[in-house]
C-alpha cells in the first residue's frame, strides 16, 4: 500500500506496520475518547443554560435586553465544506508525494494549507462575532461547552497547520522524495482524524436543535 | 519474517558517547536506564508518601489530637493518595515496563527511545509541580479525587487545586506519551517466533495496561480541563448557579478513576504470574485463561464507575446496574486466583524472597478483594461507602496488592538490573516486619469503619470507642516504616557484599534471564528467535539445563540510536508552560486572565523548539 522503502536502519516490524503510522493510529485512538468527553459534555449541558444567549432560539433577558439566536449556519456549513475539501487536497498531495510529482505535491499542499487557514479564520471570525453579540466564554453553560469544545478543536487543527506548514516548507526544499512520503503520510492521518471530529461536532453543535 | 535482521557484535571497540556523569543519563535514551530513573524516583516519592501517612497516623494515634491542624491533615492525607496513586505505584510499574518488556519480548529498546525519555522527564515535571507545593504550603487539599465544587475557587481559594490540576496535568501527558511508546513496542518489535499467545504475563497485561492508560487518561484530562478554566477563567463548568453539575465531574473522574485502579493492579497481576511458575517450577497454570480474564477486567473495568457514587442518589436503575456490573468483576478476577494457585500446587516450590511477597500478595489480594466485593453490593456500601472500611479495601489491594507484587518484582529482578543478589536472609526478615506491620496497620480498620468511623476526619473525638484501634494501627504504621528501611538497608548492604548475579540466578523461564546481568546496552549480541511460551525454559529442555553463562560481547556494528537532550528540553518547555498557570498574572489586567501569560508563552515557545529541533536531529 506505501511506496516508502523500509529504512535500512530500522529493523522488519511484527505486523508489518510502520512503528510512526501504529503510534498515529494509537495516538487518534486516545484522541476519539477526549473528544468523546467533550462531546458528551456538551450534550449533557444542551439545552440547560439558565440565561442566553441560545445557540438556535432567540432570547430576552429580564432587564429587556434582546439577543439573537447565536449560529450562523450558512457560514460554518461552507467552513465545513472547506475543511472536508482540505482532506481531499491532502490525498491528492500525497499521492503526488508517493509518485515523486513535485508541482502536484506542492500544489495540493498548500491548497490543503490555505484551506485550513480559511477555516480556523473562519471559526476566529465566528467567535469574535459571537462575543459581540453577547456569548462570551462565562455567560453560562452554552458560553463554556461551546467555546471549550470547538476551542479545541481549532487548537488541533491549528497544530495540524503546522504540521503540514512545516512538510509544505520542506517539499519546496525537495525533501520529499518518494521515500519519505509517509513522513506526509502521518500528517495526513491526523489531519483526517482532526476532519472526522469535526464531521461529528458540526451536527451535534451546529445543527441539533 | 527474517530472522536476526541485525547485525553480530564483533570483539572489541569503544563506545561513541560517554556512558558515564551527569550528562549521559540527561541525554540517555536507553530504556534500561530510563527504567532505573523511574525506579529511583519512584521510590523516592513512594518514602514521601509514607512519611505523609506516618505524620498522618500520628496525628490519629489518640482522640482529640492537636499535632496536626485539620488544614494541614487536608494536605497531608491529599498528597499521600496522589503520591502514592502517581508518584509511587505508577512510576515502580513504569521501571519494570521500561526495563523488561523490550528484554522479554526479544528487542533491543523501545520503539522511540526519545518519546521514553520524554515520559521521564515530564513524570519528573509532574512530580516535581506536586511537591514544591509544600513549599508553599499550599500543597493540594482537597482529596486526590478533587471534587467539584469543593474545588472551585469560591471554596479553594488558595493554589492548592491549581498545584493538583497541573500537576496531574503534566503526569497525564508522561502517561500517554508512555503508553502509545509501549503499546507499539509490544505489537511490533517481538522477536520472530514471539507470537502474541506466546508473550510472558508481565508483557500481557502490561499491554492491557496502556491500552487502559490510552482510553483513560484523556477522560480525566478533559475534567481537569474543565477545572482549570472555571478556576483561572471564571467558566460555569461545575458552578450550580449557571446548571454546572457537580456529578458531571464526578463521572468523568471516576470513568477515569476506575479503570485508572486496574492499571495499578495488572501491571502487578502480571508480575505474580511469572514469579510463581518460576519459584514453583512449573508453567503458569491457565496461560490463555490469565489473557483473557486480564483482557476482560479491563474492558469490565470502565463499565462500573458509578461504584464510587452509590450515596449521591442516582437512582434504583444506576445503583444495580453498577453493582451487578462491579460483582461481574469478581469472576475473571477469581480466575486469576485459582489459577495462581493451580500454578503453585504440585510445584517444587523455591521459597526465595520473591515467592514470599508473591504468596503474600496472593493472600492480601483476596482479602482486598473480599471487602470489595462487599461494597459491591449497593445497600451494604451505602453503610461502609467514606468510612475506614474503604480505606482497609484499597489499602488491602494497592498495597497488599499492587505494592507487595512490586516488591516481588524488585526482589526477583534487582540482581538483573544491577548485577548483584540480594540477601535472602534479611530479605526474608523484611518480608515478615512489613507482612506483619501492613496488617496491624491495616486490618483493623476494617473494624474501624463499620464501627462508624468516617474518612478524610483530622481527628475524632473520645468515648466513640476509636481509641484503641487507631492506636494499635499507628504502632503497626511505625512498624510498616520500619520495614522499608531495612529493605534500603538490605540493598546497600549487599551491593557491598557484592556477590554477583549469573545471568540466570532463578532458573527463569523468559528472555531477560539469558542475557548477562545487568545486560549490555544492546540487550541480545544476537536477536534470539522465540519456538514457544516460556522460550527459555523450552531452550533449556532441548539444549540440557542448565545454559552456559553468555559472555559479554563488544556490540561492535549493533547500531543503537544516539542520546538526546531535546526530550528534555520539551518537557521543560512543557513545564515552564504550565508553571505560567501557578503565578499570578505580571501585570494588572482584566480580571478573568489570570495566568502569567508571559512565562506561558515563553513556555510555549520552548517546547517549540523542543518538538522541532528533536523532530529534525538524526535518530
Amino acid at each position: 500500500m506505501s511506496h516508502d522503502t523500509a529504512h535500512a536502519l530500522h529493523p522488519p516490524t511484527t505486523t508489518g506496520l510502520d512503528n510512526r503510522k501504529l503510534a498515529i493510529w494509537t495516538f487518534i485512538g486516545s484522541e476519539v475518547m477526549f473528544f468523546s468527553a467533550l462531546i458528551g459534555t456538551y450534550l449533557v449541558y444542551k439545552g440547560k443554560s439558565v440565561v442566553g444567549p441560545f445557540p438556535h432560539e432567540e432570547w430576552t433577558s429580564p432587564t429587556g435586553e434582546h439577543f439573537e439566536h447565536i449560529f450562523e449556519i450558512p457560514l460554518v456549513t461552507f467552513g465545513t465544506a472547506v475543511l472536508l475539501f482540505s482532506s481531499f487536497f491532502v490525498v491528492l498531495a500525497l499521492a503526488g508525494a508517493q509518485r515523486g510529482n513535485r508541482k502536484m505535491l506542492i500544489g495540493w499542499l498548500s491548497a490543503t494549507v490555505v484551506a485550513g487557514l480559511f477555516f480556523v479564520g473562519m471559526q476566529v471570525y465566528e467567535f469574535s462575532h459571537f462575543m459581540d453579540k453577547g456569548l462570551g466564554y462565562t455567560t453560562n453553560l452554552f458560553g463554556s461547552t461551546f467555546y471549550t469544545l470547538t476551542g479545541f478543536h481549532g487548537a488541533h487543527v491549528t497544530v495540524g497547520l503546522i504540521w503540514l506548514g512545516t512538510l509544505l516548507i520542506l517539499a519546496l526544499r525537495g525533501k520529499i522524495p518518494p521515500e519519505k512520503a509517509l513522513n506526509l503520510e502521518l500528517a495526513a492521518l491526523y489531519w483526517h482524524f482532526v476532519d472526522v471530529v469535526w464531521i461529528v461536532i458540526f451536527p451535534v453543535v451546529y445543527l441539533m436543535k | 519474517m527474517a530472522t536476526s535482521a541485525v547485525e553480530h557484535a564483533a570483539p572489541d571497540a569503544p563506545a561513541a558517547h560517554s556512558k558515564t556523569g551527569v550528562w549521559s543519563w540527561i541525554t540517555t535514551v536507553d530504556h534500561k536506564r530510563i527504567g532505573i530513573m523511574y525506579g529511583v524516583s519512584a521510590f523516592v516519592f513512594f518514602m514521601l508518601g509514607g512519611l505523609e501517612a506516618l505524620l498522618l497516623r500520628i496525628q490519629l494515634g489518640s482522640a482529640d489530637n492537636t499535632f496536626l491542624s485539620p488544614d494541614v491533615y487536608n494536605q497531608l492525607f491529599t498528597m499521600h493518595g496522589t503520591t502514592m496513586i502517581f508518584l509511587g505505584v505508577m512510576p515502580l510499574s513504569a521501571m519494570f515496563f521500561n526495563f523488561m518488556i523490550p528484554l522479554q519480548i526479544g528487542a533491543r529498546d523501545v520503539v522511540f527511545p526519545r518519546l521514553n525519555s520524554f515520559s521521564f522527564w515530564m513524570f519528573l515535571v509532574g512530580a516535581i509541580v506536586l511537591n514544591v507545593s509544600f513549599v508553599f504550603n499550599a500543597a493540594p487539599n482537597a482529596g486526590w479525587f478533587g471534587y467539584a465544587n469543593l474545588t472551585e475557587t469560591q471554596y479553594s481559594s488558595g493554589l492548592n487545586t491549581d498545584f493538583w490540576v497541573i500537576g496531574l496535568m503534566a503526569l497525564g501527558v508522561a502517561s500517554l506519551a508512555a503508553a502509545v511508546n509501549f503499546f507499539v513496542t509490544i505489537i511490533n518489535m517481538r522477536a520472530p517466533g514471539m507470537r502474541l499467545l506466546r508473550m510472558p504475563m508481565f508483557v500481557w497485561m502490561s499491554f492491557i495496561t496502556q491500552m487502559l492508560l490510552l482510553l483513560a487518561f484523556p477522560i480525566i484530562t478533559v475534567a481537569l480541563i474543565f477545572l482549570l478554566v472555571d478556576r483561572y477563567f471564571g467558566a460555569n463548568f461545575f458552578q450550580p448557579d449557571a446548571n454546572g453539575d457537580p456529578m458531571l465531574w464526578q463521572h468523568l473522574f471516576w470513568i477515569f478513576g476506575h479503570p485508572e485502579v486496574y492499571i495499578l493492579i495488572l501491571p502487578p497481576f502480571g508480575i505474580v504470574s511469572e514469579i510463581l511458575p518460576v519459584f514453583s517450577r512449573k508453567p503458569l497454570f491457565g496461560y490463555a485463561a490469565m489473557v483473557f480474564s486480564g483482557a476482560f477486567i479491563a474492558v469490565l473495568g470502565f463499565g462500573v464507575w458509578s461504584h464510587h457514587m452509590f450515596a449521591t442518589g442516582m437512582g434504583p436503575i444506576a445503583d444495580a446496574s453498577f453493582g451487578l456490573l462491579t460483582m461481574l468483576i469478581a469472576i475473571p478476577t477469581g480466575v486469576k486466583i485459582f489459577n495462581w494457585i493451580g500454578t503453585i500446587w504440585g510445584g517444587s516450590l523455591q521459597m526465595k524472597t520473591p515467592m514470599y511477597f508473591a504468596l503474600g500478595f496472593i493472600a492480601m489480594f483476596i482479602i482486598g478483594g473480599l471487602s470489595g466485593i462487599m461494597h459491591a453490593a449497593v445497600p451494604a456500601d451505602l453503610q461502609q461507602t467514606d468510612t475506614y472500611f474503604v480505606v482497609a479495601h484499597f489499602h488491602y489491594v494497592l498495597f497488599g496488592g499492587s505494592i507487595f507484587a512490586l516488591l516481588a518484582g524488585a526482589y526477583y529482578w534487582m540482581p538483573k538490573m544491577f548485577g548483584f543478589m540480594l540477601s535472602e536472609r534479611i530479605g526474608k526478615i523484611q518480608f515478615w516486619l512489613m507482612f506483619i506491620g501492613f496488617n496491624i496497620t491495616f486490618f483493623p480498620m476494617h473494624f474501624l469503619g463499620l464501627n462508624g468511623m468516617p474518612r478524610r476526619v483530622y481527628t475524632y473525638p473520645e468515648g466513640l470507642g476509636f481509641e484503641f484501634w487507631n492506636l494499635i494501627q499507628t504502632a503497626g504504621s511505625m512498624l510498616l516504616g520500619f520495614s522499608f528501611l531495612v529493605f534500603i538497608w538490605n540493598i546497600w548492604r549487599s551491593k557491598r557484599a557484592g556477590v554477583a548475579a549469573p545471568a540466570d540466578p532463578w532458573d527463569g523461564a523468559t528472555l531477560e534471564w539469558s542475557i548477562p546481568s545487568p545486560p549490555q546496552e544492546f540487550n541480545f549480541a544476537e536477536i534470539p528467535t522465540v519456538e514457544a511460551r516460556d522460550p527459555l525454559w523450552d531452550q533449556k529442555r532441548s539444549q540440557g539445563r542448565p545454559l552456559p553463562e553468555p559472555p559479554r560481547v563488544s556490540g561492535e556494528g549493533i547500531h543503537l540510536p544516539n542520546p538526546s537532550v531535546k526530550p528534555l528540553i520539551t518537557a521543560l518547555g512543557i513545564g515552564v508552560f504550565f508553571t505560567g498557570f501557578l503565578l499570578g498574572s505580571p501585570w494588572p489586567i482584566p480580571a478573568s486572565l489570570t495566568i502569567n501569560l508571559p512565562v506561558v508563552l515563553i513556555g510555549f515557545a520552548l517546547t517549540a523548539y523542543g518538538i522541532l529541533s528533536w523532530a529534525f536531529e538524526p535518530a
